[in-house]
């Protein structure tokens, strides 16, 4: 197989990016630094102003106000076309009139290149994704994975500077979306493309990015790798977006927060009543008649179980333990709820 | 057979009746000959009567330009529609179907009136009809393009196209039109049957179409105008099967169910 490293990856400089649509800010003064070769994901919950930013990337939608630098050339308005860079789109987007290896030459024939020439090289990408065999199939013959990894060698034949990639897995089955997101992050690696990927889903993104910029209500909320964003989130919307929280009232003192009885370190200070977000696997659990908490359900989920208890107060509580150290938990039971000291995020109390 | 089969069956005898009855009557009518004979007199004369074959010519030239003229106009306005203002499109066709309300004898008086003062190869020509019959023709045609782009993510290809590097002229040319080949087609064939068919504004403008010479020579000879206007409609015809062929045959695509 041609090895296709590109060697036109820019970096991406993205500063005060606004755009409203009416009284709406679907982006509301976004800074952020992408460096050439990153892969990085915009990620937040529908409405968060992520697609949006992206299509700023892209030229398909304008800025209000703000600048988009790529590889130090100041591209705000500069037309879609003009920017040398591609997109791969939820929609798949291929042109139904094309067969798979005629989609993939399609940037190359705007671009004057012979048709020998791009068809092999249409072959050459469609063999890097795996469909060398179905060039000549039009997309209505292909499956939703195929299509998508057509539209994958379509963005890159033209070998662009950056890579924009908008939610492409969200119409895919479960399976296919796992091993497309696997492959994804296998040819951004080996190409070293500049990517910016959308999704709503923290799983994608945890598992595929350098680094995720959470974003929520059109701003950026968090910037990290993914262990950064999961183990110390910086907000509370973070937090709670990223992996599952549990949601339990404490008493804040500066540094610290009593909670069920348990002092821990505040990851931002604070006073009087609060909620104190734990995540479930920060959960201790140790067998107590006389303990603080009542197991309602246990669910096993392999290597880790889960187990559900109320607290005496009434708030429910949920740990992620090891099978192995569940296994001596009943339903029913009587459990003394202790949390790892670590810092915790804290909100208003409900 | 099912009783439904049947039912269809005969339902479908009577409405092919019912539009097949009149056609087979002029055309028996177009070959009557002396006494209770018939015969292909009528239709070997019909080429060289006076005027005939000019009006057949600037009828096809008429047809042909109200075609060009039409999906110039149309395809990009339609699309450009779908693609920026798709708040417009309600407004747009309540525009477009403006030509069903407006009688002829308005819409003639309109354009004698307008240009009045318009250069001699546009005043009084047949250019000036064919522009009559794009504006005529718009009720069909929008909808035959909004439907046809509605059936495409119009959109999504357009945006894709554009960040391949493609310009807007690449993205109308490369991939909307491609993909309304079907929708054009059916505007081409609308366009040019309203074109080769339509009498009162010719008339009323004075034109000479072949409706127009086929009205006059009805005067003196029923059965010379049934020919020639069974001609029209055979023209039609073949133009539409011509069409629908090229286009079969330039249509690649399988289409398959997904």
């Amino acid at each position: 197989m041609t090895v296709l490293i590109n060697e036109k990856a820019a970096s991406i400089s993205l500063t005060g990016i606004t755009r409203s649509y009416g009284a709406v800010r679907a982006v509301d003064g976004l800074d952020l630094e992408i460096a050439s070769g990153e892969l990085i994901s915009l990620l937040g919950p529908s409405g968060c102003g992520k697609t949006t930013a992206l299509r700023i990337i892209a030229g398909l939608e304008q800025t209000d106000s703000g600048t988009v630098v790529v590889g130090g050339k100041d591209i705000t308005r500069t037309p879609a076309n003009k920017r040398d860079m591609s997109m791969v789109f939820q929609s798949y987007s291929l042109f139904p009139h094309l067969s798979a290896a005629d989609n993939v030459a399609f940037g190359l024939r705007l671009r004057g290149v012979k048709p020998a020439v791009r068809r092999r090289r249409a072959i050459e990408l469609l063999e890097l994704v795996s469909l060398d065999h179905h060039a000549d199939r039009y997309p209505s013959e292909l499956s939703g994975g195929q299509q998508q990894r057509v539209a994958l060698a379509r963005a890159l034949a033209v070998e662009p500077k950056v890579l924009l990639l908008d939610e492409p897995l969200s119409a895919l089955d479960a399976k296919v979306r796992i091993q497309l997101r696997d492959e994804i992050r296998t040819l951004q690696r080996r190409l070293g493309i500049t990517t910016v990927f959308v999704t709503h889903d923290q799983e994608e993104a945890l598992s595929m990015s350098d680094r995720i910029a959470v974003m929520s209500n059109g701003r950026l909320e968090q910037c990290g790798s993914p262990a950064e964003i999961y183990s110390r989130p910086a907000t509370p919307f973070v937090a709670e977006f990223i992996g599952s929280m549990n949601h339990v009232p404490g008493i804040a003192d500066g540094a610290t927060v009593t909670v069920s009885g348990s002092r821990l370190p505040l990851s931002v200070p604070g006073s009087g009543a609060v909620t104190v977000l734990i995540r479930p696997e920060a959960v201790r659990l140790t067998d107590d008649p006389n303990g603080n908490t009542t197991i309602t359900t246990i669910s096993f989920r392999g290597p880790v179980t889960r187990v559900i208890g109320r607290l005496d107060d009434g708030t429910p509580i949920t740990a992620d333990l090891p099978s192995v150290q569940a296994a001596s938990f009943a339903e029913g039971g009587r459990v003394h709820v202790t949390y790892a000291e670590e810092p915790v995020l804290t909100k208003a109390a409900d | 057979m099912t009783r439904r089969k049947v039912f269809g069956g005969v339902f479908l005898a009577l409405v092919g009746l019912y539009f097949l009855l009149p056609l087979a009557a002029a055309i028996e009518f177009s070959l009557r000959d002396v006494g209770d004979t018939h015969s292909l007199e009528v239709w070997k004369t019909l080429f060289q009567q006076d005027g005939f074959v000019t009006n057949l010519l600037t009828s096809l030239k008429l047809a042909l330009g109200t075609v060009a003229l039409t999906l110039l106009i149309m395809v990009p306005t339609v699309t450009l529609i779908h693609l920026r203002m798709p708040q417009f499109r309600r407004t747009m066709e309540a525009i477009c179907v403006l030509p069903l309300a407006i009688p002829a004898v308005v819409l003639a008086n309109g354009v004698f009136v307008a240009f009045q003062g318009a250069p001699p190869w546009l005043n009084g020509t047949p250019v000036i009809l064919c522009l009559e019959y794009v504006v005529l023709s718009l009720p069909f045609t929008y909808r035959a393009l909004d439907a046809g782009l509605s059936a495409i993510p119009v959109v999504a290809l357009v945006e894709a196209s554009r960040t391949l590097g493609g310009g807007w002229a690449t993205a109308l040319l490369r991939v909307v039109v491609p993909n309304l080949r079907t929708a054009i087609l059916n505007v081409s064939i609308l366009a040019a049957a309203l074109a080769l068919g339509e009498f009162t504004l010719a008339s009323l403008l004075l034109m000479d179409t072949l409706p127009v010479w086929t009205v006059s020579a009805g005067q003196s000879n029923g059965a010379v105008a049934t020919a020639a206007s069974m001609l029209i409609l055979i023209v039609s015809w073949v133009l539409l099967l011509v069409m629908s062929v090229l286009s079969r045959r330039r249509s690649r695509t399988p289409r398959r169910s997904r």
